[in-house]
């Protein structure tokens, strides 16, 4: 079973992996974050670490992950995605916190 | 005809500036990677064209970037920064013990003979090694695990290694520096490290004279002699004529030893350049006037280089990484400042022009002398 996950960037990381606003990639199995992160990263190896930290696999603490207008930062990252997000009608939000000079 | 290319790399991204040997008319390429930290950039003496930069950011994380037509073109190669085994504590800024996190590469150090290998120096302190081009990242972990490392406590800035040396008369040897554990010397490639730390005296830690634990700020060489450092110490300019084995402090006349840059003159071993500081509580030139002061004796005799720099109202600071020289006939000698001014003196010093002024905070400057 596959799923076609939309997932929208933030700016440095649409630049670094020379795409637009959103992509959409294909998970295998369950789509949940880690899923869909490890989908995103095999298709766009250069944003291997820049969402989550290459050893840890830990979210980097200026990022969060918002879908449906809900915040899935804190959440197992092994839990399935939203209906919505599974059936391509929202996207997976990886978002930049507003913050810093 | 002899070119130069000076490669910045800012708090906002890196910008390549270029010049005929005359050094008067300048090309400004950028900002490369916009709006990113680039922590340093260095081109590789066996391949010019081959650039490695490190790309950093407080949101996304550490990216390393390789270009092979002279930071024409990019491509991000590997960022996979792993300790070797387990990584154990060193301290941390109150003494407790803190794990090994990575966090940044601060310096980037190619091969003097292979444009693929390169090493990086990272927060929190060790030293990696690609001998791919940077695909893949191997850390040299006998430095960090040769005894002292429990006891490395951050500087400021954090606990970064920020100076790598390698010897051009001895593949073997290695020089390396990180604040605030001082600095460290290999003669066997990497395997195994010692501190090279005597002679240094720091009297803001609790033993002043302790193996390990000065804040080294960066060390420079001359190619021709390389057991002959220069160390711009926390407080305090110092060389060793040994290789690090003992140190003797030659700030002489230097009207304060607080500060960061350090470098030797292209052809004039004993010809130093530092730029003083007023001091670590305040971090900008003394009395408003940005002064690189020259030594010709190899320390202990200083003069101050003022023709063409700021003389009034500058609170500019000079970063570690920030001054680089060229090996063209008249040395040229460049800086960069946290105000975005990146500075040429065409002469050795003697005067200075700004070859751009309004850059963001410079981290760091390279040099790369084409010819």
């Amino acid at each position: 079973m596959t799923t076609q996950v939309r997932i929208e960037l933030p700016a440095h990381l649409r630049t670094l992996a020379g795409v637009g606003r959103e992509v959409s990639v294909e998970v295998e199995g369950t789509a949940t974050l880690r899923s869909a992160i490890d989908a995103l990263e095999a298709r766009y190896p250069m944003l291997r670490g820049t969402i989550r930290d290459q050893v840890t696999q830990q979210r980097r603490p200026f990022l969060r992950f918002f879908a449906c207008q809900e915040d899935l930062s804190h959440d197992s990252p092994d839990t399935p995605l939203p209906e919505a997000v599974v059936s391509g009608k929202e996207p997976l939000i990886v978002l930049g916190a507003i913050a810093g000079g | 005809m002899s070119s130069v290319r000076v490669l910045v790399g800012t708090k906002k991204g890196a910008f390549i500036l270029t010049a005929d040997g005359k050094r008067k008319h300048w090309d400004v390429s950028g900002p490369h990677f916009g709006g990113w930290e680039m922590y340093h950039l260095k081109g590789s003496p066996a391949d010019p064209d081959r650039l490695y930069a490190s790309q950093t950011s407080g949101w996304f994380g550490q990216l390393i970037q390789r270009s092979n037509d002279g930071g024409a073109t990019w491509e991000p190669v590997n960022n996979k920064f792993v300790y070797d085994g387990i990584p154990g504590t060193h301290q941390w800024y109150d003494g407790t013990p803190h794990p090994w996190e990575f966090k940044r590469v601060w310096h980037l150090e190619p091969s003097l003979t292979d444009p693929d290998t390169v090493y990086a120096g990272v927060e929190d302190g060790a030293l990696f090694r690609s001998t791919d081009g940077a695909q893949s990242w191997q850390e040299l972990s006998g430095l960090r695990k040769h005894g002292t490392g429990p006891r490395w406590q951050p500087g400021a800035g954090g606990l970064c290694l920020h100076t790598i040396l390698l010897d051009p008369a001895n593949p073997s040897r290695i020089y390396i520096a990180i604040s605030a554990a001082g600095a460290f010397r290999t003669d066997d490639g990497g395997e195994t490290w010692k501190p090279i730390n005597r002679g240094l005296h720091s009297q803001y830690i609790p033993d002043p004279n302790a193996e390990v634990g000065h804040c080294v700020h960066h060390i420079a060489m001359h190619p021709s002699r390389p057991q002959v450092l220069f160390m711009q110490k926390h407080w305090d300019v110092m060389r060793s004529d040994n290789g690090g084995d003992t140190w003797q402090e030659v700030s002489g006349n230097l009207p304060t030893d607080f500060g960061f840059a350090i470098d030797v003159h292209a052809h004039e071993p004993e010809t130093l350049f530092v730029v003083p500081i007023k001091s670590d509580s305040e971090h900008y030139p003394i009395d408003g006037k940005l002064q690189v002061f020259r030594s010709r004796t190899g320390g202990n005799e200083w003069e101050p280089m003022t023709k063409g720099l700021p003389q009034q109202n500058c609170y500019v600071n000079v970063l570690r990484d920030a001054m680089s020289v060229d090996s063209l006939d008249d040395c040229g000698v460049y800086f960069g400042t946290t105000g975005g001014q990146v500075y040429c003196s065409a002469d050795a010093g003697d005067s200075w022009d700004p070859i751009v002024r309004d850059l963001p905070a410079v981290l760091s400057v390279e040099v790369q002398t084409l010819r």
